[in-house]
C-alpha cells in the first residue's frame, strides 16, 4: 500500500509510546497543549482589560465631575466635568475602578485586615462549599442520567419531577434543607448540589444516548455486557455534552454556594459579604463592587478549570469537529 | 451442516395502516467457505436480511439457524462479525485499540491483545499504523481497520453491508482482492451485501438475486469462474456473461414486478 504518505503518518510515535508506558488508553499531548491554557488565559485578561477601559469610558463621558489632586492647593490639580450625565454611570451606580481597587487594600473595617484579605477568606469558604456542591452534585447527576438512558419507564416517570425541581427557586428549598441538616456548611453544599446536578443529569442522558446507532449493534455483536457497552462507547461518546453541563454547573454551583449561605447563617463567604456590603451600598458602593469581583473570579477559576481538564479529556475527539 | 440456514423467513415493520413488508418466504442454505453476495435494488431488504442473520433485529416468522443454533445464541457465542458501510470507528481510540476492542469485551490479556490486532492490521496492510487515531486515515484505511476489528476474534460468520460502497473504484477493486485474499487465508463463511454486479461476480461464490416489494429472493446464481481469482479474472470472457446473467435477473425482478 502506498498511503504512507499520508500526513498522519509524520505524528511522531514516541509520544504514544510515553502514553503507553502511563497506561493510557487515549489520547497524545500535543506540544502546543500546555501554551492552549495559557492562551485561554490570556485571551481571558484581555477581556477584563477591554472591561475595564470601557467602563472608565463611560464615566469619562457621562460619570460623575471628579478631581484629581495630590494635596489641597497642591501644583497638580485636575478636575474633570464629563460632557453628559448619565444616571447609571454616576458614583454611585459605576465606581471608578481606582475606588474599588483602593477599597480592596483599605480595612474593611476601623482597624481590621484590609478587604482584599477578608474577600480572599470568604472566597475560599464559599469555593469549598461550592466544591463540594459541584461535586454530589455532577455524581447524582451522572447517576440519574446513567439511570434514565437506561430505563425509558424511569425517565419519563422521573424527568418531569428533576424538571420540576429546578422550577422550585432555591430559597423555597433553602429553609427545608436548614432544618434538615441543621444550619451550617454542609447545607450550603447541599443547595449548591440542588442547582448543579440538573443540567448534568439532561446532557449526562442526552450524551449517552448519543453514540452511533451502528456503533452500539457492533456492540451487541460482540455479545457485550450493558456495563462494557456504558464504559467503552456510551461515557466516552457523552464526554463533550457532560463537559458542557459541567461548565454549567460549576458556575450555578458558585451561585448556589452564595445564596445557600445567607439561610444558613454563614457570614464568613462571600454571600455573608454580599449581605453585609449591601447594607451599605448608598454610602461605599465600591465595597460591594470589589465583593462583586471576587465573586466573578471564584467563578471563572471554576470555569476555567472544567475547560482545561475537558481539554485533556477529549482531545481526540475535538479533531473530528474541525 | 450449512453455515446459515434461513427458512421462511418474513420480516414486516410497522403496524397494520403503515406497514412494510421488507422480506417475504426467504429460504436461503450458506455452506461453508461460501462468499455470498446479496444483490437488489435499494429497498428490496438486504441490509434487514443481513440484520436478521446477525439477530441485530428478528424476523417476524421464520428461522435463522446459525451453525445449527438460533441466531440469538449465535450471537452470544460471539460467531458474527460486522462490517458496515461506515468504518464506524471509535474516535477516542488509535487503529490498534480500535481493532482490541471485542478482544478487551471476550476477556483478552493485554498481550494477547496486542499481539492479534497486529495479526490483523498486518492482515489488512495496515502495519506500521497501530498507533495511529481514525481522523489521520483515509476512507479505505478505515475501512480496511473495521475489517480487521471484525476479524479480530475469528468469527466463523462474516456480515458485510456494502462495506466497499462509499469508496472509489480503485480503492474498491484493491480492497476486493485484499477481501478474497483474506477469505482464502481465514476460511471464513462471508455474506456481502453490494450494489455493483462486477463486485458482485468477482467476489462470490454465489451471487443471491432479490426484487423489491416485498423483498423477496429471485434467483440465485452460482459463479462457476477458477480460484484463486486475481486482476485477470475480470478480463474473462466467462466474467461477462456472469455479469450480464445478474443484470438479466435484476431486470427481471424489476419488470416482473412493474
Ligand atoms: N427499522 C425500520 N423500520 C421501518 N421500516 C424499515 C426499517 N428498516 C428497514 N425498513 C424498510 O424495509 C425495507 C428494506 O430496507 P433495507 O434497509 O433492508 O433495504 P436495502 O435493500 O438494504 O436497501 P439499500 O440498498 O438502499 O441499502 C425498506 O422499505 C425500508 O423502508
Ligand atoms: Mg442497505
Amino acid at each position: 500500500m502506498t498511503d504512507s504518505s499520508l500526513p498522519g503518518a509524520l505524528v511522531a510515535d514516541a509520544e504514544h509510546d510515553v502514553m503507553d508506558v502511563l497506561g493510557a488508553d487515549v489520547a497524545v499531548p500535543q506540544p502546543n497543549r500546555f501554551s492552549d491554557g495559557v492562551k485561554i488565559v490570556l485571551r481571558f485578561v484581555a477581556v477584563f482589560a477591554l472591561a475595564m477601559l470601557v467602563w472608565e469610558l463611560v464615566k469619562f463621558i457621562g460619570g460623575t465631575p471628579w478631581r484629581y489632586t495630590t494635596a489641597e492647593g497642591a501644583l497638580f490639580d485636575f478636575t474633570w466635568f464629563p460632557p453628559f450625565e448619565f444616571k447609571i454611570a454616576n458614583d454611585l451606580n459605576m465606581p471608578h475602578l481606582w475606588d474599588i481597587f483602593g477599597a480592596l487594600i483599605q480595612p474593611a473595617q476601623r482597624n481590621g485586615p484590609p478587604l482584599v484579605n477578608v474577600l480572599a477568606q470568604a472566597a475560599v469558604v464559599t469555593m469549598a462549599a461550592a466544591l463540594v456542591g459541584f461535586i454530589i452534585g455532577t455524581a447524582v447527576g451522572l447517576l440519574l442520567g446513567t439511570i434514565f438512558a437506561h430505563s425509558p419507564l424511569l425517565e419519563r416517570s422521573l424527568v418531569p419531577y428533576v424538571v420540576a425541581s429546578q422550577t422550585i427557586p432555591i430559597l423555597a428549598i433553602a429553609p427545608m434543607v436548614v432544618v434538615w441538616l441543621k444550619a451550617g456548611w454542609w447545607s450550603v453544599a447541599l443547595l449548591a448540589a440542588y442547582l448543579c446536578f440538573f443540567p448534568v443529569t439532561i446532557n449526562t442522558l442526552r450524551g449517552l444516548r448519543s453514540p452511533d446507532p451502528r456503533a452500539l449493534e457492533l456492540m451487541k455483536s460482540y455479545a457485550a455486557t450493558t456495563w462494557a457497552t456504558l464504559w467503552k462507547v456510551r461515557y466516552p461518546s457523552a464526554l463533550p455534552y457532560i463537559f458542557t453541563a459541567l461548565k454549567i454547573a460549576a458556575t450555578t454551583s458558585v451561585v448556589g454556594a452564595i445564596i445557600g449561605e445567607l439561610p444558613s447563617g454563614i457570614r464568613e463567604g462571600l454571600g455573608g459579604a454580599i449581605l453585609n456590603f449591601n447594607q451599605y451600598y448608598a454610602i461605599v458602593p465600591q465595597k460591594l463592587w470589589a465583593t462583586i469581583i471576587f465573586t466573578a473570579i471564584v467563578g471563572i477559576l471554576f470555569f476555567i478549570s472544567i475547560t482545561l481538564v475537558e481539554r485533556v479529556m477529549t482531545r481526540n475527539m475535538r479533531k473530528l469537529e474541525s | 451442516m450449512s453455515v446459515v440456514s434461513i427458512s421462511s423467513v418474513n420480516k414486516v415493520f410497522g403496524k397494520a395502516p403503515n406497514q412494510t413488508i421488507a422480506l417475504q418466504d426467504i429460504n436461503l442454505a450458506i455452506e461453508p467457505g461460501e462468499f455470498i453476495s446479496l444483490i437488489g435494488p435499494s429497498g428490496c431488504g438486504k441490509s434487514t436480511l443481513l440484520r436478521i442473520i446477525g439477530d441485530l433485529i428478528s424476523p417476524s416468522n421464520g428461522v435463522v439457524l446459525v451453525n445449527g443454533k438460533p441466531a440469538p445464541q449465535a450471537r452470544e457465542n460471539r460467531e458474527y462479525g460486522i462490517v458496515f458501510q461506515a468504518p464506524v470507528l471509535f474516535d477516542w481510540r488509535t487503529v490498534e485499540k480500535n481493532v482490541q476492542l471485542p478482544l478487551e469485551i471476550m476477556g483478552q490479556t493485554p498481550s494477547e491483545r496486542a499481539a492479534r490486532a497486529n495479526e490483523m492490521l498486518e492482515l489488512v496492510e495496515l502495519t506500521g499504523f497501530q498507533k495511529h487515531y481514525p481522523y489521520q486515515l483515509s476512507g479505505g484505511m478505515q475501512q480496511r481497520v473495521s475489517i480487521a476489528r471484525a476479524l479480530s476474534f475469528n468469527p466463523p460468520l462474516l456480515l458485510m453491508d456494502e462495506p466497499f460502497g462509499a469508496l472509489d473504484e480503485i480503492t474498491r477493486e484493491r480492497l476486493n482482492a485484499e477481501l478474497l485474499a483474506i477469505w482464502a487465508r481465514t476460511q471464513t463463511t462471508i455474506v456481502f451485501v453490494t450494489h455493483s454486479i462486477p463486485e458482485a461476480v468477482f467476489l462470490s461464490t454465489r451471487v443471491v438475486v432479490m426484487s423489491a416489494r416485498p423483498g423477496r429472493i429471485t434467483e440465485i446464481i452460482p459463479i462457476d469462474l477458477p480460484q484463486p481469482r486475481d486482476m485477470a479474472t475480470r478480463e474473462l470472457p466467462r466474467f461477462y456473461a456472469l455479469v450480464t446473467q445478474v443484470r438479466e435477473a435484476l431486470r427481471g425482478g424489476e419488470s416482473a414486478k412493474g
